[in-house]
């Protein structure tokens, strides 16, 4: 079976449904979001807790509250949301291959967006030593085994990282009776500002800093988990399941099915500043592009996206106009710097950046001539957003990579 | 001896299900005997047979003249002529085993000699161009290899549980979180106490792998071989890894290290391992750090577009090694006991081999068995492997629960309320592959578990969760 859109949206989290939605504001006719799970609604479908919403609408939600929100704007704005449908690959030209509970099928779209968010690095990919016993997941499959599931996956679990999202993990666990027995990050310092963390204090869960995991216990379900602590004593932490937060990986695998160029730092699709992809049809937006963002930021960027494709296929005439490609000159990101994005600029920008640990110092965009454009001075917690506003640049400026360098203090 | 029933007691009693009691339980009851498998875990295949490289080995490189040998070729030939009517799948990959170095690329000849004296014939050596247009992702400085064009990839899982439910559909039980602790005779009758109660047979067969020496003692009172535990860790690469690679890529083997194999996974990984590191625990396959790393750095070295590639799972199985290197099979038909143990590392490809030989050391003491059984059930097995059609692509589904590995819901249920169901979530993983992809579980961990809940032996939930 085979079907023709105007857009089709790879994913219907808070990033996509609101491109949806302003596609169908500025005029175009058919907008089609592509779900593989039964519902829409991205990751807030099952955060069972604030906040959410206050950029989009004014006001503070639970998550699945939030989703459900999204999913009736984007209906009443008339956006066709396909639920249990899988995109497989996104083939040139726009043609998208898709999985459904009918088999397979194809859709033809004049542009593409992929929207399909991020996930937690898995104890795997951390390479977190051990046994393999069950009990042992990510803050969103806890969060979905209490709020969709309505069951406790465990009563004591560890919680490792210390990111914004090893919150959830902790507020989760004792709204709902599950005790945290600590709190640790391998890395000297939390992930986040350090006044977040002073809530596990208020909660009595010790925040474990500096620890190396030594091992994974339990045969067949969690029994522990063995860690040298910063002050080099060895403990084992008796525990029933073990959540490793945050850390988050973009869901590339349609972007990398695709064949479109990824960043080797995001690990995410490479865009210029409207979000085009190595792929002129083919648009992004949302945490596959950086991890991890909040979901307004998602929106919002999703919302911004979506003009570019609507004006683009505004201005389109004949049948055969073909897309613009990718614009502008590359921004390359120094030490220090895991990813910025988008990755090329023309125009006045917003770039998106994030430091590897806490960053102090000077944020300096050069030309390749070394000549100093924009410069902002730095203090940032490790895992902070970063947002450098770059101005319109010359022709001189555009005509060779720019070079985004962090010169830390000492 | 002529077999009389005074019911529950078996003919045979079969110690472990992991992949030599499965395939042991097939051969005794295809030849009509009453079986009883006991099995200490959950499920099937929790020792040895859970994590290994799922190679289906030709003998090419295997002791010339070996019960090894035999048992593998043997082995080989009736996988071949199953798996079509129990639906399982092969990849035909071909190994080559690739020499990087002066040394290495001098000992191909040897090699070549070996497996053609083992009746491989069709293997041959490879240039280094021939090598590269084969596999261009290789490292430039390969300088050779020798073909080995039969070695295959299988489900590793599949073909086992084809077996034992192969054995179960002729009437052989399967007892789970039954674990012998003792054994004494009472006449010509074996009355094994374990974990499940009591249970009666006239043989029984040592299928207990890395505690085979322990189960022996049950029987003889001294083991006649020692297992030494030996580890070999894993790292699954991304299904966007396995474009790099089609042939297996083995090491030249060499008295001093161990090398790694590169191999794509019949569900569409790419993997490298096994390390080979000795251990006293029988029941600790920890992954560690430094080795996984070495791993990575291995694979990194022989197919440099592996730099970068996100890691899916890491793993590690134990071998049921022991002091020596051969299989310790023997038979004290007197005694009733039978042992296959010490099945190393090269148990998946000859399991079938060793039943058949343990079935006729066996044979020769019970003249009088009941007889072939004739046109015997064939089990289905439901398809895993990537490069066949997977239920997803068949409408009416139900929706896919785990996305990254395309598992329906329609898939999950049938496992649960399969002949040989799983016991635990180990067991409907290796069924179905559900959070075995590149999320473990982030997305879909939470329904598999309320959709198996109360159905396995052990849940995913904690006990007295509500
Ligand atoms: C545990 C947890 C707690 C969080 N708490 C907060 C919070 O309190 N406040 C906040 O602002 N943010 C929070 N976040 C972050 C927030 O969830 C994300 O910022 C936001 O959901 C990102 O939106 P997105 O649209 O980019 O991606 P997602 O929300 O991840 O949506 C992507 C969608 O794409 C679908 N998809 C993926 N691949 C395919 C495919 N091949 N075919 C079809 N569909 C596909 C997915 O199923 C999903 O529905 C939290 C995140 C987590 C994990
Ligand atoms: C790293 C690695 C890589 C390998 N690669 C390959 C390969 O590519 N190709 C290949 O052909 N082979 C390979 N192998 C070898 C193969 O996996 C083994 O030879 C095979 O799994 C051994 O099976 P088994 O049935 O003898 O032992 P096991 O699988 O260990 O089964 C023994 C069973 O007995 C049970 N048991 C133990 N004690 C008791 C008791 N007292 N009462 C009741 N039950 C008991 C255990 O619970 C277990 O289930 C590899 C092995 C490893 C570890």
């Amino acid at each position: 079976m085979s079907d023709t859109c105007d857009v089709a949206i790879v994913g219907g989290g808070p990033a996509g449904l609101s491109a949806a939605v302003e596609l169908k504001r500025q005029g175009v006719a058919r907008v089609v979001v592509l779900e593989r799970f039964g519902r829409a609604g991205g990751i807030p479908r099952h955060c069972g807790h604030p906040p959410f919403g206050m950029r989009e609408f004014r006001r503070v939600l639970s998550g699945p509250a939030y989703a459900r929100r999204l999913v009736a704007t984007a209906e009443e704005a008339g956006v066709e949301i396909r639920t249990d449908h899988t995109v497989t690959a996104v083939r040139s030209g726009g043609v998208l291959e898709l999985a459904t509970t009918q088999g397979a099928m194809t859709l033809t779209a004049r542009r593409v967006l992929i929207a399909t968010g991020n996930r937690e690095r898995t104890r795997a990919q951390r390479l977190a030593p051990g046994l393999r016993p069950v009990g042992v997941m990510n803050t969103a499959a806890l969060q979905s085994f209490v709020y969709e599931e309505g069951r406790k996956p465990f009563l004591r679990p560890v919680i490792v990282g210390s990111e914004m999202v090893a919150l959830s993990a902790l507020l989760t666990c004792m709204r709902h009776g599950m005790r945290p027995v600590a709190l640790v990050e391998t890395r000297e310092r939390v992930q986040t500002r350090r006044l977040f963390m002073a809530l596990a204090a208020l909660l009595r869960v010790p925040v474990l800093t500096g620890a190396e995991l030594l091992s994974i216990e339990g045969r067949t379900r969690v029994e522990g988990l063995r860690l040298r602590r910063n002050d080099g004593t060895e403990t084992m932490l008796a525990c029933d399941g073990i959540v490793f937060s945050g850390r988050f990986t973009p869901e590339a695998t349609v972007a990398r099915a695709s064949g479109l160029a990824l960043d080797a730092g995001s690990l995410g699709p490479e865009i210029d500043a409207g979000g085009r992809s190595s792929d002129p049809h083919v648009f992004v937006a949302g945490n596959v592009l950086h991890p991890v963002e909040t979901a307004g930021v998602c929106w919002a960027e999703g919302r911004r996206v979506a003009g570019v494709i609507a004006r683009e296929l505004a201005a389109e005439t004949g049948e055969t106009t073909e897309p613009a490609s990718r614009a502008g000159a590359a921004v390359r990101p120094g030490e220090g710097l895991r990813y910025v994005v988008p990755q090329r600029i023309s125009g006045a920008t917003e770039l998106n950046i994030r430091a590897e640990g806490a960053a102090r110092g000077r944020l300096v965009l050069r030309d390749a001539t070394g000549r100093e454009l924009v410069v902002k001075t730095l203090r940032a917690y490790p895992e902070q957003p970063i947002r450098l506003r770059v101005p319109a640049l010359d022709a001189a400026a555009l005509s060779g990579d720019l070079h985004l360098g962090l010169e830390r203090d000492d | 001896m002529h077999l009389v029933h005074t019911s529950p007691e078996a003919d045979v009693a079969i110690i472990g299900a992991g992949v030599v009691g499965c395939a042991m339980a097939r051969r005794f009851a295809l030849e009509g005997a009453t079986v009883v498998v006991l099995e200490a875990a959950t499920d099937i295949l929790s020792g040895a047979s859970k994590a290994n490289s799922a190679i289906l080995h030709t003998g090419f490189d295997a002791p010339t003249g070996s019960l090894e040998l035999a048992c593998m070729q043997a082995a080989y030939a009736e996988y071949m002529d199953i798996r079509a009517a129990m639906n399982l799948p092969v990849l035909e990959t071909g190994a080559m085993v690739a020499a990087w170095s002066d040394e290495e690329e001098a000992r191909l000849p040897t090699l070549l000699a070996q497996a053609q004296e083992n009746g491989v014939t069709d293997t041959r050596l490879l240039g280094r161009a021939e090598v590269l247009a084969r596999e261009p992702a290789l490292a430039a400085h390969v300088r050779g290899a020798l073909l080995v064009p039969r070695e295959y990839v299988i489900d590793p899982w599949s073909a086992p549980l084809a077996y034992a439910t192969q054995a179960q559909m002729l009437g052989a039980r399967f007892l789970f979180n039954a674990a012998l602790k003792g054994a004494r005779r009472d006449g010509a009758t074996w009355v094994l106490d374990t974990a499940a109660g009591e249970v009666k047979a006239t043989t029984v067969v040592n299928c207990a792998g890395l505690y085979g020496d322990h189960v022996e003692t049950m029987f003889t009172g001294k083991p006649s071989f020692e297992i030494r535990p030996r580890k070999g860790q894993f790292v699954v690469y991304d299904k966007a890894a396995s474009e790099h690679l089609r042939t297996i890529l083995l090491p030249v083997p060499n008295d001093r290290t161990k090398g790694v194999v590169l191999t794509r996974t019949i569900f569409g990984n790419l993997l490298v391992g096994p390390t080979a590191e000795e251990q006293e625990a029988r029941d600790r396959p920890d992954v560690t750090r430094p080795e996984l790393d070495m791993l990575m750095d291995k694979a990194v070295e022989l197919v440099p577009a592996l730099r970068d590639m996100p890691v899916t799972a890491v793993y590690a199985g134990l071998r049921p090694a022991t002091e020596r290197k051969e299989y310790r099979v023997h038979a004290d038909a007197d005694l009733g006991y039978y042992c296959a143990g010490g099945i190393r590392s090269t148990g998946l490809t000859a399991a079938l081999g060793i039943a058949s030989h343990v079935f006729a050391l066996w044979g020769r003491a019970h003249q009088a068995v009941r007889g072939a059984v004739n046109a015997p059930p064939q089990p289905v097995m439901p398809n895993l492997a990537e490069h066949l059609p997977r239920d997803y692509q068949t409408p009416g589904h139900d929706g896919i629960v785990c996305h990254c590995e395309m598992v329906t819901a329609r898939e999950i249920r049938a496992a649960l309320d399969s002949p040989l169901p799983p016991g635990d979530f180990g067991g409907l993983r290796r069924r179905t592959r559900c959070a075995m992809g590149r999320c473990q579980g982030f997305n879909c961990l939470a329904r598999v578990a309320t959709l198996s809940e109360g159905k396995l032996r052990a849940d995913i939930l904690p006990e007295g969760d509500a």
